[in-house]
């Protein structure tokens, strides 16, 4: 991938200029629309409530405060979420590189036995399912309902993951390595272990993230198994937050502009304090996330 | 590493070996994948066995076959088609998926395009990442900010105040439900999706850009002539993948964005399912059936366009 078209040495045309102009017009517009509402939701919560509500804020923040981060150190309800979500988060990472990982290097080995029937058990799972009620109902006679395992537990596989990692292993570890390690007596046990894996880093990277995301931005399944509000994520806590209040409609003009007023810094706030691990992280992490998508792409 | 000669003598070995040696090896491969069987086993298939209640007279807390158990057909599926919601939910699940597929597919193709054709490569990388960024923006705090931005004291409405308009409650109107969906939906997945494009065109060989160069191609015809092409077996496979996907529209954020003034349109198979079924007084074997009905529907739409893809070029899924 490191080719690159190089320009030739040639004058560009009339007709290519206008291209690469209006070309950098668009993209410059749409990394515009991509940034203002991240913008603006920044200085959103660093200005004055007041004067956001009436429209004040829109290129710059007015009268700083921090009052809103004050406030949300406060809030018992928005800590203990993220305290859950990190434990949950940690602990899916944890179990899905234990399950992912090994069987990806299993389902890569061209010897394995049955690995036809394998494959196919895992496929049709990607294209037919059985839908949220039985899925409810196995959480159920499972006895999950209202344990931490029920939002962990179903989220530590993905099978598109899996056929990702089997594709990283077929194509960067070398099958002479592999085969030169059983000549020296390595079991395969041995040979995963102290061969592979620090071979793997990548895909052990890729795969930790994009298992990390999913749990950290996830909210379904820990809306219809928990209830119990000190277990709640994150997530769950910023939908009574960020949403609830803008669905009840009703009450006149009046009170809606005070509860509007009392509400919106804190969901400013909310949105940077919870989005800000993974927004940070993201630009050191990127180029990983950018591997696996074309790790994902080498098989189509 | 020192021992390359050797390898070919012991594959040999290997596969005319007896069943024990085999076995030997397999062992703990088997053991290794058998973690991933039992999780794929309780969450994907067990709910497979589950959708038999479709077919019952189901209570909740029934075993799914015993003594007991009810059959009553297709009874739960007539009864879908004669419900009432029929027809709107069919068209709201639709026209939803449609709309966004019309502007969700393209959009990714134009922007890998155009950042393949920047001069730039260091340009190309920050505006990769700024348009990568906002996938990482969890669905509840995107609906989030789409009623800070929407809401009747949003900074839309307040702008649109500013210059003497009426303020007007998007959250509140069947009218707005499908734009910002759409629209919301883009703006946080349309750079992830160019990635794969972006992975494709960067293998394109230099060499038909050199010929296309000599031959007077503008930077514009060679988009045409020359990127567009390489990335077109990338473009079906998509294609193929999100026709199969087409009817499983991401209900979640569906449900976040549901208010009593738009849910004439932002009432969808899947939503209806979770509140036939979770919510109230559940009603799990129609609930079962109408999302089964869904699940078949995709199934079949995957098909169609895998079939069809193979007949018009060779890309294809299966």
């Amino acid at each position: 991938m490191a080719k690159k078209a190089k320009p030739v040495l040639m004058k560009s045309s009339m007709g290519d200029k206008v291209f690469y102009f209006f070309n950098w017009l668009f993209l410059g517009l749409m990394a515009l629309i991509i940034l203002y509402p991240i913008y603006f939701i920044i200085i959103a919560s660093i200005s004055d409530p007041d004067a956001v509500l009436a429209g004040e804020v829109v290129l710059y923040p007015v009268k700083i405060t921090m009052d809103g981060f004050q406030k949300i150190l406060e809030r018992t309800d928005v800590w203990t979420g993220y305290l859950n979500t990190i434990i949950y988060t940690v602990i899916t990472v944890i179990l899905s590189l234990l399950v992912t990982i090994p069987a990806g290097w299993a389902l890569s080995r061209k010897t394995l036995m049955g690995k036809k029937l394998l494959m196919i058990y895992f496929i049709i799972p990607m294209f037919f399912g059985g839908g949220l009620i039985p899925f409810y109902n196995v959480m159920n006679s499972l006895h999950l309902l209202n344990s931490m395992w029920a939002v962990i537990l179903p989220a530590i596989l993905s099978v598109w993951n899996l056929f990702m990692t089997r594709t990283f292993f077929e194509s960067s570890i070398p099958e002479g390595l592999v085969e030169a390690a059983r000549i020296d007596g390595a079991g395969e046990f041995r040979i995963f272990t102290g061969l592979v894996i620090p071979l793997s880093k990548a895909i052990l990277a890729v795969m930790a993230l994009y298992y990390a995301v999913g749990q950290w931005n996830s909210y379904f399944n820990a809306m219809i198994f928990l209830q119990d509000e000190a277990q709640y994520p994150l997530q769950l806590v910023l939908k009574e937050i960020l949403i609830a209040s803008e669905n009840t409609t009703g009450g006149s003009g009046e009170t809606m502009i005070e509860q509007y007023r009392m509400a919106n810094q804190i969901k400013y706030v909310s949105v940077i304090v919870s989005s800000a691990p993974v927004i940070c992280l993201y630009p050191f992490v990127q180029k990983y996330f950018a591997q696996g998508v074309m790790i994902g792409s080498l098989k189509g | 590493m020192a021992k390359t000669n050797a390898p070919a003598k012991k594959a040999n070995s290997l596969q005319d070996g007896s069943f024990a040696r085999r076995m030997k090896q397999n062992a703990p491969w088997l053991l290794m994948v058998f973690p991933a069987v039992l999780v794929v086993f309780l969450f994907n298939y067990l709910p497979i066995y589950g959708v038999l209640i479709a077919f019952q007279d189901f209570m909740p807390g029934d075993p799914i076959l015993g003594p007991y158990t009810i059959w009553v057909g297709f009874k739960n599926f007539t009864r879908f088609f004669t419900d009432v919601q029929f027809w709107p939910l069919m068209k709201n699940t639709f026209i939803l998926c449609i709309l966004g597929f019309i502007i969700g597919f393209p959009l990714p193709i134009i922007i890998s395009l155009c950042l393949n054709a920047l001069k730039s490569r260091k340009s190309a990388k920050v505006l990769q990442t700024i348009f990568t960024a906002p996938h990482f923006i969890s669905l509840v705090v995107m609906v989030g900010m789409l009623t800070l931005f929407f809401g009747r004291y949003g900074l839309v409405n307040n702008i649109v105040a500013e210059f003497g308009g009426e303020r007007y409650s998007y959250f509140l109107e069947n009218a707005a439900f499908r734009p910002m969906y759409i629209l919301s939906s883009n703006w946080q997945d349309f750079g992830w999706s160019a990635i794969i494009y972006i992975a494709a065109l960067s293998n394109v060989d230099p060499g038909l850009h050199e010929a296309a160069i000599l031959d007077g191609a503008s930077r514009f015809q060679r988009v045409i002539h020359v990127d567009f092409p390489a990335i077109m077996p990338m473009v079906s496979v998509m294609l193929i993948m999100s026709i199969g996907g087409l009817m499983g529209v991401g209900y979640e954020k569906a449900l976040l964005m549901q208010t009593d003034g738009n849910l004439q349109v932002s009432e969808l198979i899947a939503t209806y399912v979770y509140k036939k079924g979770l919510t109230g007084v559940p009603d799990q074997a129609y609930a079962t059936a109408i999302g089964l009905f869904n699940s078949i529907i995709n199934v079949v739409l995957l098909i169609i366009a895998n079939t069809t893809s193979k007949k018009f070029s060779e890309t294809s899924l299966f």
